[in-house]
């Protein structure tokens, strides 16, 4: 009874999909619109998805987003479209199954350009404005606020009806306040209020919208544009202030990442170390090993990537600079000249021995998810990798300012740079504390450069970027002090960023090194001089 | 010295040895000057450290490859080839030592090399000196023409020009508003500045174009990215031309990923960044971006394919990819292999001369010919950045375009002419009708 009851059940669910196929199959818009994917003309393209957007098939959004994706298939001898999944199955786009005839041999993936790209993100727009997700929406009311397309508006106000999450809501209201501006029809009086919702917008596209507005307006309209963008403006420049702060504190902590550890090398042991920047370097091919053998083994751990690459960086940075510590340095130690020569060999050593392993050529280091992307705060638009960045440096600081304070290590390396030879009478071994300061200084380095493959291209050059800057943040501050170093990065972070917008970058970077210079003149030792013994030492 | 040696001579042993010593060396020379008289050398002149190396490795390896394919087919003229590597280490006065080295020296026949202008302009004097044969294949901001070398990358006019003609017309999208981005020197500041007079000539204000010039290697790119997105709120479709160098496109790239800059809000068009420069960066935030080259190794083409298998092969690499600079060193080892067939010498001036009109298959289903202005015809394409770090080509010129020396939109250089074949000269002024006029 069970088994016949099965059958039956079997049967007319096979029912149901004949119906549901030969519905589907019926030639419609949308099945028309899908021969239109075969020519591999972007001109038919963009009409085939205009036509599928509103052709109203429950299929249309599903094809359009393979579309996006770059997973819809075509064959141009069949006239056939198919959705590659990402299991590499193919489902014909017109029945919305698996597709039944084995794979066409002339398959190719359906080809977007920009202005293409610009026409399916407003399909798409429209399409998943009623979408269960409450962030899709917003990025579909996004979309359609950007693409003002006419034809999307009754799709707008019934959502907009339908919608219950304020920032939705909002976002909504502001699409179709564009939609309405960018209409020839709208009415003088419906114009202002949508004006009024744009300028509470206030943002970079709201001034685009209404700075691109038609010239033949009815003046009180016009006065009204002209308000919102004066108003949107002052509002604007007063956030750039606050921008250019931001990115000052974000330059300004890269610089110190990389000059911390040269902090560490120049400023306390007085060692000039030109090999400085290729620890840095080694930290950022350390995070892209890791990331690899992450990529091939492990690509689930892809985001604790850093996690792993930190300590590794550190310790390979530091086990190569104590190497170059026990065999170079410590034979040239108060003779400047020669460790100045002799690091600058190991420099190109280590850049051509990278360049044999791993090639001339850049390396992908990829940025986890959380450090991808950006979000708004107020006016200003701040980057996940910057701003973790700046985090993990301000972590770096306390960590070394915590170790040089209460570890005895870091009361040993205190011991030595002030007193050599006091220190050595009241028994501490010198040269081990010179072989692991040395150590700490090109490891934190290594850890540098982790952060740096985070923003910077990965090639055996990158340390050649930062010697300059870390060795004129070290002088600036004050060489043998820490706090020093954190001031000069950050003073010279921010006066670069609020000179570049008016004298562009090359200009502000000649003008800092001006500054420098004549700023050395007055203060040779920098702007946190070490006071008393320890100068001589 | 020559006592000890006498000394040792009369030990009976020791003179042995000696006698022995001075045969093998004896034969050993016979034997590298019978295989001099029987090999070609070809020299290669690329940076492969310092800050170059990252690109002109692989046109090293290129010319080694060409050389290794055409030794398969019997060499040229019945003579093997053989290539002589240097390394000017990115070193720009080391590459005027270094191409001397190979011309006097170990007297090479041709020699393929240098990437950026300032090498290029080193090695000049060189060349012309000891009268001998560069092929340089690399874009360029034009404005040169010499008897001495052969030119075939891109001239302005076969890749900045077509590209902004694109960015203008609707499929490009209508960009009414540009941003003119660069590194700071020489074949930036040219290149924009002959764009500007071009947009100028198309009636873009002033006011509608925004020139900015980083220094190499710039890494912090916040601000400039976001003047650029502010530049382009103004109202009107904005697009970036791009001839920022080298290494500053990675984080410039990551900054316009990161500050949500899509290509269908402001495209951004690059000059010097391919396949090569796209492979160490994540690219699905580039989606869209374009570039413009004479060759993409994503074009479909009997020659690209097979080009592409062999290549991968030689590198032992199944994911080593192809690039532009790369295609131009293939087809100016081509037409040099067939001038020195067609003279059955490979002395310079004989195949200085043979060279205008020699023609060879580009890999993209063409065939580009020598010019008398020693520039070579090329198709122009404009690619968008794929995610899997390959371009798609979006956009081609008809037919070929033919290299121009003297672009006609800047004053000094309009009435400029170069003509190797009747003229004899580089810099004909047609106005003034004398060889040796200047450009400004």
């Amino acid at each position: 009874m069970g088994k016949f009851h099965d059958r039956i059940l079997a049967f007319v669910c096979a029912i149901g999909l004949i119906v549901a196929a030969a519905g589907l199959a019926h030639a419609g818009p949308y099945e028309d619109a899908l021969e239109k994917f075969t020519t591999d003309e972007f001109s038919d393209t963009a009409e085939a998805v205009t036509e599928v957007a509103t052709s109203g098939s429950p299929l249309a959004a599903p094809l359009i987003a393979a579309l996006q994706n770059g997973q819809l298939q075509f064959s141009a001898k069949d006239k056939k479209v198919f959705i590659k999944t990402a299991d590499d199955k193919l489902i014909d786009a017109a029945t919305g199954r698996p597709a039944e005839v084995a794979a066409p041999d002339d398959l190719d993936t359906v080809r977007v350009n920009n202005r293409l790209r610009g026409v399916i993100e407003a399909a798409n727009g429209a399409l998943t404005l009623m979408a269960p997700d409450p962030n899709q929406r917003y990025e579909s009311a996004q979309s359609v606020f950007k693409s003002r397309d006419a034809a999307v508006l009754p799709a707008v106000e019934k959502a907009l009806e339908a919608e219950k999450v304020a920032r939705v809501k909002t976002v909504l209201n502001e699409a179709r306040a564009a939609i309405l501006l960018a209409a020839d029809d709208t009415s003088a009086p419906d114009r202002i209020a949508a004006i009024e919702i744009i300028r509470a917008r206030g943002d970079q596209d709201s001034l685009a919208l209404l700075q691109g507005l038609p010239a033949d307006l009815p003046a009180d309209v016009r006065a009204a544009a002209n308000a919102a963008v004066t108003a949107i403006e002052r509002n604007l420049a007063i956030w750039s202030t606050v921008q250019n702060l931001w990115y000052g504190l974000s330059l300004g902590s890269v610089l110190l990442l990389a000059a911390i550890g040269l902090a560490i090398t120049f400023g306390v042991m007085g060692v000039i170390n030109m090999a400085h920047g290729e620890m840095v370097m080694l930290g950022a091919y350390t995070t892209y090993v890791v990331q690899d053998v992450i990529r091939t083994s492990y690509p689930g751990l892809f985001d604790f990537s850093l996690a792993f690459a930190l300590p590794l960086a550190f310790l390979v940075a530091a086990i190569v600079g104590i190497i170059i510590e026990r065999t170079v340095i410590r034979f040239l130690y108060g003779r400047p000249l020669e460790t100045l020569l002799a690091t600058w060999g190991i420099s190109l050593v280590l850049m051509q021995a990278v360049r044999a392993v791993f090639g001339p050529t850049n390396k992908e280091v990829g940025n986890p998810s959380w450090m991808s992307g950006a979000f708004d705060l107020g006016g200003i638009l701040i980057t996940y990798n910057r701003m973790w960045i700046i985090v993990f440096t301000g972590i770096v600081f306390v960590a070394l300012l915590a170790m040089l304070r209460f570890t005895r290590l870091g009361l040993e390396m205190r011991a030595v740079t002030q007193n050599r030879q006091m220190a050595a009478a009241v028994g501490i071994r010198t040269a081990r504390i010179d072989a692991l300061t040395f150590g700490l200084g090109s490891g934190i380095a290594g850890i540098a450069g982790v952060a740096l493959s985070q923003i910077d291209n990965v090639s055996p050059n990158l340390g050649q970027g930062y010697i300059i800057d870390s060795f004129m943040v070290v002088v600036f501050g004050g060489v043998g002090n820490l706090w020093g170093t954190l001031v000069g990065a950050l003073t010279l972070g921010i006066a670069n960023k609020f000179l570049e917008p008016f004298a562009g970058a090359v200009l502000a970077k000649i003008a800092i090194l001006v500054f420098i210079i004549l700023f050395i003149q007055k203060r040779p030792r920098g702007m946190f001089a070490l006071k008393g013994r320890a100068i001589e030492a | 010295m020559f006592t000890s040696i006498q000394t040792a001579a009369q030990r009976p042993t020791a003179r042995k040895w000696l006698s022995a010593a001075a045969g093998v060396a004896l034969v050993a020379g016979a034997v590298q000057s019978a295989s001099a008289q029987e090999t070609i050398k070809v020299g290669v002149l690329h940076s492969l450290s310092g800050t170059m190396a990252i690109s002109e490795t692989t046109l090293k390896d290129t010319v080694l490859f060409m050389i290794d394919e055409q030794n398969k087919k019997g060499g040229v003229n019945g003579k093997k080839l053989e290539a002589v590597v240097v390394d000017p280490a990115s070193n720009w006065p080391l590459f005027a030592e270094k191409a001397r080295e190979l011309i006097a020296k170990d007297k090479v026949a041709v020699v393929f090399g240098c990437w950026t202008s300032v090498s290029r302009k080193s090695v000049l004097p060189v060349f012309k000196e000891l009268n001998s044969i560069l092929f340089y294949p690399v874009q360029y901001e034009g404005e040169e023409s010499e008897r001495n070398v052969f030119y075939t990358g891109a001239a302005p006019n076969q890749q900045a020009i077509p590209a902004v003609d694109y960015l203008m017309s609707k499929e490009g999208g209508s960009v009414k508003r540009w941003v003119l981005a660069g590194t700071d020197y020489v074949y930036p500041r040219t290149t924009n500045k002959i764009l500007e007079a071009y947009l100028k000539s198309k009636g873009v204000k002033q006011e509608d174009i925004m020139i900015n010039y980083t220094p190499f290697g710039h890494s912090d790119w916040q601000t400039i990215v976001s003047d650029i997105k502010k530049f382009g709120s103004a109202g009107k479709k904005t697009g970036v031309v791009s001839t920022i160098n080298g290494d500053a496109n990675v984080p410039f790239y990551k900054e316009l990923g990161n500050q949500g800059i899509k290509a269908t809000d402001i495209p951004v068009v690059a000059f010097s960044v391919g396949e090569e420069e796209l492979a160490g960066l994540d690219t699905k935030p580039l989606l869209g971006h374009l570039a413009a080259w004479n060759y993409f190794q994503s074009v479909k083409s009997a020659g690209n394919t097979e080009f592409i298998k062999k290549w991968q092969a030689f590198t032992k690499n199944p994911k080593r990819v192809t690039n532009d600079p790369m295609e131009a060193t293939v087809i100016g080892f081509n037409m040099w292999v067939k001038a020195v067939e067609k003279v059955k010498s490979t002395d310079a001036d004989k195949v200085i001369d043979a060279l205008p009109g020699i023609e060879a298959a580009n890999l993209t289903g063409g065939t580009s010919k020598m010019l008398p202005n020693h520039h070579i015809t090329k198709p122009v394409f404009v690619g968008e950045i794929r995610g899997d770090g390959q371009l798609d080509v979006v956009w081609k010129t008809k037919g070929l375009v033919p290299g121009d020396a003297w672009t006609d939109f800047l004053p000094g250089s309009k009435d400029l002419d170069s003509d190797w074949v009747k003229l004899k000269c580089g810099n004909y002024n047609t106005v003034t009708k004398k060889c040796g006029g200047q450009a400004s």
